[in-house]
């Protein structure tokens, strides 16, 4: 079914889409990467960071650690929300072209 | 408030619990009971039918991965080490988005059950099936062992139950679980854990902040002014950088390569909801982390570092102790209960996920050929789970005492080393081959085994010697670059002209979903 289907795949429009995919995909991993081993190297050679003092007691370490676990939800739901609204529509878009030849 | 005369009930007998426990037990058994009779097709038997929503995913993957290690393990961390808890929890989490931006939807169109279906999709099936179910079933092994030894030393700290007793226990109701239920009966057994773990840890994290005005900070402040300002700094889990690198790793890209995670995008009907299972299970396993590092500190604050070490000196008590504290043995019960339920949830899927391997992968695709009826493949799953169900008991028995802390780790190295290249070359590499695919995982398992063997872990901790052959705890960091770089050499080194060009039918089967199961 594909095989015969992709004969009428508008090549253009397709590697159009793997690449932004792609770019999306790459671009919030190497963010996901920088944020936890940007992380990791501060606490193996700049751990005195992460004690300076923002409260009474309370150190920067916390909001930053915190800010890590918000950071992947929101990197996850960026991309949601990216292949919900665009992938998908130009998804659609390529497959009704398909059909429509 | 003083706790130097507070003396706990856990370890007895509790009724409260034991009812709990068989109320969770009875309803599960009922679930797996209708389910039966749906679980007669392959289809049903592995993926549920494909009839699981976004969110129920989203639910069962966050009781895949929530632990009861994770849920007691790192509550007692924190307890214990107050900050370095956290850094621990991070790790675990941030493999989440990379199964969400490299995984999770190729995983979803181009595979059937297994993750060796998509490394399989254009290259020869046969070694293809054999090496990744290498690397599937030594990943499910030693999670599972590290899973069966830390349960029967949990039930019996919690409930007074024989250790050998507690693991024949989980490995008869998890075999009954999956026998029967297939993964219909597992995805609501891991659903109705998560709601039970996620709902009962912020009952604790609510009494614990209502005794501090709700404000987590009035929390932290009496923690530090009782055990010094370096419990919200961090101390000393991450003393060597490359150590702490190479676990990152395992950690980061091993969470995208174990199989019992990986089968469950399979149950959803399309990509779309096996998306937006990651984004549901990533929140809630966040949230999850952030309620266990509350519940740590409140163990802290509430219970005392000396009463959580009398009970157990790795603090894994500490977020029973502190259910007891604040809501009395009802409510420790109830935490108990839960966390018996945690263990048989993962044992489950674990359990599933090998005899997947085991029937799909080797019996019908290399042993058959491929041409095996659907009603032989059932009954040889079956036939998987029972063998897989008693060589947890065994293993577990057999490792009783044993230090498997190492082995979880050792899971993970394996599942990012041998797995994860593979399924990721296979995904966005035209030219990667069925030689190149074999090398890579085969470089990557024995790399990941061999390396940990000769490092502290096994061979300073387990095995007495008084210094390591290999210098990091974890050996991801050399491992996983040498599975892509085996995996590079070996296609280039034997070219498959056929498998390249197959490669743009599963382009369009992976991006348009065209043809998907």
């Amino acid at each position: 079914m594909t095989a015969e289907a992709s004969r009428h795949l508008d090549e253009t429009a397709f590697r159009e889409l793997v690449r932004t995919k792609w770019t999306i995909s790459l671009v919030l991993t190497a963010l996901i990467l920088g944020i936890y081993f940007g992380f990791i190297l501060i606490l193996a050679f700049a751990k005195d960071v992460f004690t300076i003092k923002i409260g009474t007691h309370m150190t920067l370490g916390l909001p930053v650690g915190l800010g890590v676990i918000l950071s992947a939800c929101v990197l996850t739901g960026i991309y949601v929300f990216w292949a919900n609204t665009s992938y998908d529509a130009s998804v659609r878009r390529i497959i009704r072209s398909m059909r429509g030849k | 408030m003083t706790m130097t005369d507070f003396t706990s009930t856990l370890g007895q007998p509790n009724a409260v619990s034991i009812g709990f426990f068989f109320l969770f037990v009875a309803a599960t058994l009922v679930i797996t009971y209708f389910a039966a009779r749906k679980s007669k097709s392959a289809s049903q038997f592995y993926a549920a039918g494909r009839s699981v929503t976004g969110l129920q995913n989203g639910l069962a993957l966050s009781g895949d991965y929530m632990s009861a290690a994770s849920f007691l393990g790192i509550a007692g961390l924190v307890a214990l080490k107050g900050y370095d808890g956290l850094i621990y929890s991070i790790g675990f989490l941030v493999g989440w988005p990379i199964i969400m931006f490299l995984i999770a939807e190729p995983l979803r169109n181009l595979g059937k059950y297994t993750f060796a279906d998509v490394v399989a999709y254009r290259l020869s099936q046969k070694p293809i099936r054999v090496a990744a179910s290498c690397g599937s079933l030594m990943t499910v092994a030693f999670y599972l062992i590290a899973q069966m030894v830390g349960s029967g030393s949990l039930v019996q700290l919690m409930f007074g139950l024989p250790y050998e007793a507690a693991v024949v226990v989980v490995g008869a109701i998890m075999i009954a679980y999956v026998l029967f239920g297939g993964m219909l009966a597992t995805t609501w057994v891991q659903i109705i854990k998560a709601v039970l773990l996620l709902g009962g840890a912020s009952v604790i994290v609510f009494m614990v902040l209502a005794k501090y005005g709700f404000d987590p900070s009035n929390l932290f402040a009496f923690a530090a002014e009782k055990y010094g300002d370096k419990v919200l700094a961090p101390g000393g889990l991450v003393a060597n950088p490359w150590d702490a690198l190479s676990l990152g790793i395992a950690l980061m890209f091993g969470t995208a390569g174990l199989p019992h995670i990986l089968m469950r995008f399979y149950t959803v009907p399309d990509a779309k909801a096996a998306r937006k299972s990651v984004f549901y299970a990533t929140g809630f396993i966040s949230y999850f982390y952030i309620l266990t590092f509350i519940i740590g500190f409140g163990a802290m604050a509430i219970v005392g570092q000396d009463v959580v070490t009398k009970i157990d000196k790795g603090g894994n008590m500490a977020a029973l102790l502190l259910a007891e504290v604040t809501g009395g043995t009802v409510f420790l019960g109830f935490i108990a209960a839960v966390a018996f339920a945690t263990i048989l949830a993962v044992v489950a899927g674990l359990t599933l996920a090998g005899a997947s391997t085991f029937s799909h992968d080797l019996y019908v695709n290399v042993f058959k050929s491929g041409r095996a009826t659907e009603e032989d493949e059932v009954k040889m799953a079956k036939r998987g789970t029972i063998f897989l169900g008693i060589l947890a008991v065994v293993l577990g028995i057999a490792f009783k005492g044993q230090n498997v802390a190492f082995m979880v780790g050792l899971a993970f190295a394996i599942a990012a080393s041998a797995n994860f290249p593979a399924l990721l070359m296979s995904i966005l590499w035209r030219r990667f081959s069925t030689f190149g695919a074999t090398v890579s995982i085969a470089t990557g398992s024995v790399l990941a085994v061999g390396l940990i063997i000769i490092s502290p872990t096994v061979w300073v901790d387990v095995l007495g010697n008084a210094a390591a052959i290999f210098p990091w705890k974890n050996p991801a960091l050399i491992s996983l670059p040498a599975a892509f770089a085996a995996g590079w050499l070996g296609s280039i080194l034997r070219p498959e002209p056929d498998a390249e060009e197959r490669y743009e039918q599963q382009k369009i089967r992976n991006y348009l979903g065209m043809g998907a199961e």
